[in-house]
């Protein structure tokens, strides 16, 4: 098997992808979104409990897709609770750009460092969005719309 | 033109090694491996012959068609409208303006919609499809149906992935005026029953439109014997260009359809006031066609002419049987579309991984397949699967490219399992 093969799938990733935290619809969810691939027919939705000094008191997905978007999802939704909403969109930011090669997974905070397993997506360009497409979506319920699409 | 004979069309003597040293690509590598390829109902590789006949195009015969009154742009053209006849023979139509040269089989369903839907259905006229269809026979109808009222209805297909013929003949009524349907599918290789499609739309008074793009490279077809009105293929996915594609339609039909898009080359006469059209089938072709890709579509037909579609389809089948084999014995995987007869495609699905986790890792290993939904979402969604892996059998496929994927697999729930 190749390197770059075994850094992308790394045990952890397999972990969360056969059995993804935070799995399950949310009653109390006040935004939530659709995100969906088209390329791919990847799809997900994000739910999010917003507090009212919009904190994200929790978060929670449902979905299909592949070991790369469930894990990204799974161990977002651990990341972003307890966040308030401007510090979840900083981090969308810094986990995309990892993800594309515009930083790198040093750059990322010390709280955000366990994403670094999702870096391997990098070699892998047709695969980005499978990491990316479960943050697109939570920046999307934070915004309050109801639907985004990768392409 | 050089065709090779190294290859025989008796399937005995089907040298699939001498065919592939055809194809100048299948030479090459990928991630340091052979280069597995089968996903020919994507599109399909081409032959040096194609690639030779493109090649002369450009080097030493290329001018515009139609237009030109030089020696090169009259053998150009030349060239250019004796594809047509070389489609003509191989489809088995009857006159040579009945083979329309389009982009590709997309352009040619929506030249059908356009053309033959606004302009001949009406409000609460009926279009049959089928569950299996490719996007392509799918939303042409729907874009005529909120344009004009008609109705959509759709044929049901089994478990296995074939039609059901007795919901179709449930479904036909004298508001049928136009069925539309696959020859073969591409996700799951299914080969519908079009004869008795066709008859039975006839008897309705519908008429038939045929999506070959997966079944030229596999069937002999014969538009006389199917009797369909419309038959529609891509020049890719038979070893020939992109950017070329054919619609035949029957004469009688061609000429009461109005043009499908204005320009120039297809018009007899242009003043302010009004124009007129061409004849069959410049009245279709709009503007420059393509040149180079039409005359190398021709040089794939010749190829695939020379090998004898029976032979390769025997060869195919083979390699299908082979496969359907190989794959069926994995533990956790299953076959997507098992219809008695079905050809060149297997798609299929792992306990362990998703399609895209398998073709990433199998990319690595040189072997290179289709994840996804296949433009064929509502399919996904009937076989209840949200992607499949799909391998696909061409004429220069052999035994080597299916172990290459077998092993891939085994990689995939190393990783996975």
């Amino acid at each position: 098997m190749s390197d770059d093969l075994r850094e992308l799938y790394q045990e952890v990733i397999l972990d969360h992808g056969k059995n993804p935290r935070n799995f399950h619809e949310h009653d109390g969810a006040t935004n939530e979104s659709r995100g969906n691939n088209p390329l791919c027919g990847d799809q997900l939705v994000i739910y999010l409990q917003l507090d009212d000094d919009r904190n994200v008191v929790d978060a929670s997905f449902l979905g299909k897709g592949c070991a790369i978007c469930m894990a990204s999802a799974s161990m977002m939704t651990d990341l972003v609770k307890g966040r308030s909403a401007d510090d979840a969109q900083a981090m969308f930011q810094a986990f995309h750009d990892m993800c594309t090669g515009d930083g790198d997974e040093t750059a990322l905070a010390e709280d955000m460092e366990k994403l670094s397993v999702l870096s391997g997506v990098r070699e892998f360009p047709t695969r980005v969005k499978c990491a990316t497409l479960p943050w697109h979506t939570m920046v999307a319920a934070l915004k309050g719309e109801n639907e985004i699409s990768t392409e | 033109m050089t065709i090779s004979n190294k290859a025989k069309s008796d399937p005995m003597t089907y040298d699939v090694e001498a065919i592939r040293a055809d194809f100048p690509i299948l030479a090459r590598t990928m991630h340091d491996k052979p280069l597995a390829f089968l996903d020919s109902a994507a599109s399909a590789q081409k032959p040096r012959q194609v690639i030779d006949a493109v090649s002369r195009v450009y080097e030493n015969e290329y001018a515009n068609v139609h237009r030109g009154l030089y020696q090169i742009s009259e053998a150009v053209t030349a060239r250019y409208e004796g594809t047509r006849e070389i489609i003509r023979d191989f489809i088995g139509a009857v006159h040579t303006h009945e083979i329309i040269f389009t982009r590709n089989a997309t352009e040619s369903i929506n030249l059908v919609a356009h053309s033959f839907g606004r302009n001949f259905l009406s409000e609460g006229d009926e279009v049959i499809i089928t569950a299996l269809e490719h996007h392509a026979n799918i939303v042409p109808w729907q874009m005529l149906r909120d344009a004009t009222g008609i109705v959509l209805k759709v044929v049901p297909i089994t478990d296995d992935g074939e039609f059901i013929m007795s919901a179709f003949e449930d479904m036909l009524s004298p508001r049928t005026k136009l069925v539309s349907v696959a020859h073969m599918s591409n996700v799951m290789g299914t080969i519908l029953p079009i004869k008795e499609i066709i008859d039975k739309a006839h008897a309705a008074g519908a008429k038939v439109l045929i999506d070959g793009c997966q079944s030229v490279t596999h069937i002999p077809v014969d538009v006389q014997a199917l009797g369909c009105d419309f038959y529609i293929f891509s020049g890719h996915k038979l070893y020939g260009p992109s950017g070329i594609g054919v619609l035949y339609g029957r004469e009688e039909l061609l000429d009461e359809m109005p043009p499908f898009m204005g320009g120039g080359d297809m018009i007899s006469s242009v003043t302010f006031e009004e124009s007129t059209w061409a004849k069959l089938p410049h009245k279709f072709e709009a503007g420059t066609p393509a040149i180079a890709q039409a005359i190398g579509l021709g040089a794939a037909i010749e190829y695939v002419n020379n090998l004898g579609l029976d032979a390769i389809g025997a060869h195919e089948a083979d390699l299908l049987n082979y496969a359907t084999q190989q794959l069926a014995s994995m533990e956790g995987l299953r076959i997507i579309g098992t219809a008695p007869g079905k050809a060149s495609v297997v798609s299929f699905v792992l306990d362990c991984a998703h399609p895209h986790d398998i073709a990433t890792i199998i990319d690595r290993a040189g072997v290179a397949v289709r994840a996804g939904h296949h433009c064929a979402q509502p399919l996904m969604e009937r076989m209840d699967v949200p992607a499949t892996v799909r391998a696909s059998i061409g004429l220069y496929n052999n035994r080597a490219d299916i172990d290459a994927l077998v092993r891939a697999l085994g990689e995939v729930q190393e990783i996975f399992g």
